[in-house]
């Protein structure tokens, strides 16, 4: 992934730390995140926190990742279509690849994603563990 | 619509490490030149294919460069959508020429990959996703593809032997393309029991880090006629586009934007997917190709696998796919493979691929895409 100074992960921390997406005024569809127009053509939108539940719909492992994460290697990703209705990418966290079942629920859980160095930022998110 | 192709230039695939990404460009400029038999001065607009210069080579204003290699002043542009760069430069020659804007355009692309490390390349090719949704959660071009294989296999039944023949497919073919970057065939087990990359894609399923750059030369009706007696003709093109993440699409087991992207093409060539006589499709990775082909209309959906494996798509079989060598044997330089796939298709056309040479061809696809289906672009060439 892309290197950079805090500010480009800081202004999407209510997303990331709280899976805030957004809530079509019009007609009613939730997202995630929040698009610039809803699929039904408008562009109002309210604030809508997600339950942070859903359901996984594939996933694979990553053993040689980017720069950033290159330390962390290996972890699990996966798409997770969360109980609201839209999909998410997320790291699969405390979990190996032989856990995993397309299918299975999954819950969200904050964590730590990656730092800038030794004296850099830290940086933090949500990831998706297995409803064990 | 109708557009001569009248030359075609090809620099070696592979890691070329005494070229640079100057001379790569320029050696497939000047090849392109010299088998259309014109001199530089003849070029009116140049359109070059790149994705990854500026984070890999630390070089953008890819345009002058391509100018400048030609001694030219003239309008040059650089194109980029992640790995279907190479295919939408062709089309804004096709955009240039059709406008009247220009009679001779000169279409490359170019990519230089193997002067840095791997996460580095895995790094600039991210930027092909979408950073905020998938880049930041650590994904990778693999790793995406990877999703979209898993729940293929899980909808469709497909097996992992059946996946297996796409890239044994790709290396008997690269094993007759001179340019290829592996030119060894492969076995079902080579695949299966490669080191494993991204869960259930093995290293054999990914197309690899590559050097490379092509180059064709486009030209009016009426100047190839005049030029040359073998012009082969782009006779529809098509482009469409979809969300940048994966996640954020319908399905994972298609790439929608194929289906649009040839709808136009073929409406605009005059053809069904029956008239195709072969093709050249995005096998970035072995799912890829499943899906381009069930795409373009030449499989049904959830059959494209069982085709591949029952040899369907052998050159000098039923529906001849990715004659080169396809990503994963002749390489895949980024920018390049765009327009070395039409390079391959004309090169077919023409009856001159040598020992995987199809038989009988005259209507050929490209299908390029870029990142994991956010950019489609599909071209026809007819003879």
């Amino acid at each position: 992934m892309f290197r950079s100074t805090p500010i480009i992960r800081w202004r999407k921390y209510q997303e990331r730390y709280n899976l805030m997406g957004a809530k079509c005024e019009k007609c009613g569809k939730l997202h995630y995140p929040q698009p610039a127009l809803c699929t039904c053509g408008s562009s109002k939108f309210i604030a809508h926190k997600f339950k942070g539940e859903g359901t996984l719909l594939s996933f694979t492992d990553i053993g040689s990742g980017p720069e950033a994460y290159a330390e962390h290697a290996p972890y699990c990703l996966g798409i997770i279509q969360l109980s609201e209705g839209p999909k998410i990418t997320s790291q699969l966290s405390d979990c190996k690849l032989e856990d995993l079942k397309i299918g299975m629920q999954m819950i969200a859980t904050f964590r730590k994603f990656y730092s800038s160095g030794e004296k850099g930022a830290i940086y933090y998110g949500t990831k998706f563990t297995p409803k064990w | 619509m109708k557009i001569g192709v009248i030359g075609t230039g090809l620099t070696k695939f592979g890691e070329i490490w005494d070229k640079s990404l100057r001379d790569l460009l320029a050696e497939a400029q000047l090849k392109s030149l010299e088998e259309a038999g014109i001199s530089p001065k003849d070029i009116e607009m140049i359109f070059t294919g790149n994705m990854c210069a500026g984070a890999l080579s630390g070089q953008l204003h890819i345009g002058a460069m391509a100018a400048e290699n030609l001694r030219l002043n003239v309008p040059s542009t650089r194109v980029e959508g992640a790995c279907a760069s190479g295919a939408l430069a062709i089309r804004a020659g096709i955009a240039a020429i059709e406008s009247g804007a220009a009679k001779i355009v000169q279409v490359n692309g170019v990519e230089k990959m193997t002067d840095v490390s791997t996460e580095q390349v895995t790094t600039a090719l991210m930027g092909a996703g979408d950073e905020e949704v998938e880049g930041f959660q650590g994904a990778t071009f693999p790793a995406l593809y990877a999703l979209m294989a898993r729940a293929y296999m899980q909808e469709f039944g497909l097996t992992r032997e059946e996946l297996a023949a796409v890239p044994v497919k790709s290396h008997k073919h690269g094993s007759m393309n001179p340019i290829a970057q592996y030119q060894k065939e492969l076995s079902i087990d080579d695949v299966i029991n490669a080191s494993m990359v991204s869960d259930p894609l093995t290293l054999m399923d990914c197309s690899p880090i590559t050097d490379g750059a092509s180059s064709i030369i486009l030209a009016t009706e009426s100047i190839a006629k005049k030029l040359n007696n073998d012009a082969v003709w782009v006779v529809g093109s098509g482009q469409a586009s979809d969300t940048l993440a994966l996640s954020n699409r319908d399905s994972l087991s298609e790439i929608k934007a194929t289906r649009f992207a040839a709808e136009h093409a073929f409406k605009q060539a005059g053809i069904t997917a029956r008239d195709v006589h072969l093709a050249e499709v995005h096998d970035c990775f072995s799912i890829a190709e499943l899906l381009a082909i069930e795409g373009l209309g030449l499989a049904k959906k959830g059959e494209a696998g069982k085709h591949a494996a029952a040899g369907h798509h052998y050159f000098d079989s039923k529906m001849p796919i990715n004659t080169c060598g396809g990503l994963k044997s002749c390489g895949h330089p980024i920018g390049a493979t765009g327009v070395k796939q039409a390079v391959e298709i004309v090169h077919q056309l023409q009856n001159r691929a040598g020992k995987r040479q199809v038989k009988k061809a005259e209507v050929g696809v490209a299908q390029n895409v870029g990142g994991t289906g956010a950019t489609v672009v599909v071209n026809v060439f007819k003879r």
